[in-house]
């Protein structure tokens, strides 16, 4: 029992707990979507897009991270927008247009972060994430917004639901299609936002995608779909936090290995049972 | 609160006028020009490439037309959620985590309309729907788990459950054995009953002859357009097909050779 509750005694591990719950469900549910509609690799390119504002944040505001939210969520909402208008030109395809523009838009954060001369620390903890330094500040921030993430994806459930089966019934029906798949957009742009400080912006992708994938090997229905991936994402959170805390490892990478473990569990189980 | 607009009860359920519809620089349908009555059944046959989804596609307003005017019982389409499209069966998602019942239900999101949920009328609808069909037994399955003739009633299903007037069904016979395709197209007749008009798209010349009202020779232009005997004509076909066909018969009954799989008009 202590060895569950030691590390509880630390104000900072009871915030990172519940904060990597939180973030955990939200990015669970909206990544069913992410996950149905394969749009992992918008997912991970929109996640490394949101560097240079980040980057612009920490140089304006020198370092505080409080404010950093704020620049992550207006970029990331101007990233998905904008992926999302240049993902419909011809020209090129759609994979090679997000690849140019994600690696790019990286590369720019990076070069600006790399101005300020101690730069390392910082820059490994918006890549990786920092969930052990999340304050009573952004710990509101996650919860307010990680509530309006999830209560418009109840509100819009049948209609995300139509949209993401079968796009031409949602425009026989004249559901309001180009509005619907912005707001989507703009549903992963916050989850990012809120994301940021628990896994960073490399290892996102995998809240996004694993504990969607891992609960689409188990159910063929969504709301169960999407209970089983909220319920993965949280185990993984509070597991990943005590592997963290006892092996002494970076806390994103212990909760995203833990997801992993999941999906390969799941995986696993259900190649056992039906060969 | 989503768009729906009345009928005018004396005009065509729907006329097309003077459609054409251009694709990446190239031609996909040049100057239609028919109207169909209310209750109506409609196959619309041609090569692959004639155009088919694509007059579906405007029919529906899904896609603008470059030129000419469509209008559903009087007004623009997108001004209607009474039009079904019904998609071919290799372009849906037969994984997807949904059931048969939530596959019918979506058909009635519009006239839900945004933040309510579905209620006792709703399932009753989708209910009725399902029995209409006979697929009241299997309405919990996974989508997947169905037959190709099943997962076909499945849609026509959803389009009773959207109230549909007009039904546009992409090859639906496409890949299902005799005995599914049978059931389907009694399915079809049955449903004269509910003045539900019906344009079905497909690569079968003696079923189309045999069950629809009216054929619909279809390459890019509107080869021919009337009841079976007088369009199923070696010249029509000829001209439609080019020399892919031959005659089984001394009379008008036409194999095509051509009633394959996937057509190039797809994006």
């Amino acid at each position: 029992m202590s060895f569950l509750l030691e590390p509880l005694q630390y104000e900072f591990m009871q915030r990172g707990m519940i904060a990597a719950v939180l973030v955990g469900i939200v990015c669970a549910v909206v990544g069913t979507y992410v996950v149905l509609r394969g749009m992992a690799f918008f997912g991970d390119a929109l996640a490394h897009t949101i560097l240079p504002g980040i980057a612009v944040g920490y140089l304006i505001t020198g370092g505080a991270r409080d404010t950093l939210f704020w620049w992550a969520l207006g970029t990331a909402i101007i990233a998905a927008l904008g992926i999302g208008a240049i993902s419909k030109q011809a020209e090129i395809k759609e994979d090679t247009a997000i690849g140019i523009i994600f690696a790019g838009m990286f590369a720019l954060g990076i070069a600006l972060i790399s101005t300020v001369r101690s730069y390392a620390v910082d820059l490994s903890h918006f890549l990786f994430g920092d969930v052990l330094g999340v304050s009573a500040h952004s710990l509101w921030l996650i919860i307010i917004f990680g509530g309006i993430v999830l209560f418009t994806i109840a509100a819009f459930y049948k209609e995300f639901l139509t949209l993401s089966f079968d796009p031409i019934l949602a425009a026989t029906l004249r559901l309001p299609v180009n509005l619907l798949n912005n707001l989507l957009l703009c549903l992963i742009a916050v989850t990012v936002a809120i994301s940021l400080q628990t896994v960073g912006v490399a290892l996102m992708v995998a809240m996004l995608v694993t504990p969607a994938a891992t609960a689409s090997l188990l159910t063929k229905r969504l709301p169960t779909m999407m209970a089983l991936a909220a319920f993965f994402a949280a185990s993984s959170g509070v597991i990943g936090l005590y592997l963290s805390f006892y092996l002494s490892i970076a806390s994103g990478a212990a909760i995203v290995l833990t997801a992993t473990s999941f999906f390969v569990l799941a995986f696993a189980w259900k190649k056992v049972r039906y060969t | 609160m989503y768009p729906h607009s009345n009928h005018q009860t004396d005009k065509p359920i729907l006329d097309v006028r003077e459609v054409s519809v251009r694709y990446n620089g190239r031609d996909a349908l040049e100057n239609i020009s028919f109207h169909l009555h209310v209750g109506e059944r409609i196959a619309v046959v041609g090569p692959n490439g004639a155009g088919k989804s694509t007059l579906f596609k405007v029919v529906s307003g899904v896609l603008s037309p470059n030129a000419g005017e469509v209008t559903i019982s009087g007004s623009q389409p997108t001004a209607h959620s009474c039009i079904a499209y019904i998609p071919q069966r290799s372009q849906v998602d037969w994984n997807f985590p949904v059931s048969v019942a939530d596959v019918v239900m979506m058909g009635r999101s519009a006239k839900l309309g945004p933040f309510n949920f579905p209620k006792k009328r709703d399932w009753d609808f989708v209910g009725h729907a399902l029995e209409t069909v006979e697929l009241a037994n299997l309405s919990k399955r996974q989508i997947g788990q169905l037959s190709g003739g099943q997962q076909q009633r499945m849609f026509i299903a959803r389009a009773l459950a959207q109230e549909a007037e007009l039904m546009l069904m992409d090859e639906p016979l496409t890949g299902l054995d005799t005995p599914a395709q049978e059931g389907l197209l009694d399915l079809l007749d049955r449903l004269r009953a509910d003045k539900v008009t019906v344009m079905v798209a497909t690569h079968d010349l003696e079923q189309a002859a045999k069950h629809f009202d009216r054929i619909m020779l279809l390459n890019k232009k509107i080869v021919a357009f009337g009841d079976p005997e007088s369009v199923l004509h070696s010249d029509n076909l000829l001209s439609a097909y080019g020399g892919r066909f031959r005659t089984v018969d001394g009379n008008n009954l036409v194999a095509v050779d051509d009633s394959c799989c996937d057509e190039g008009e797809h994006d």
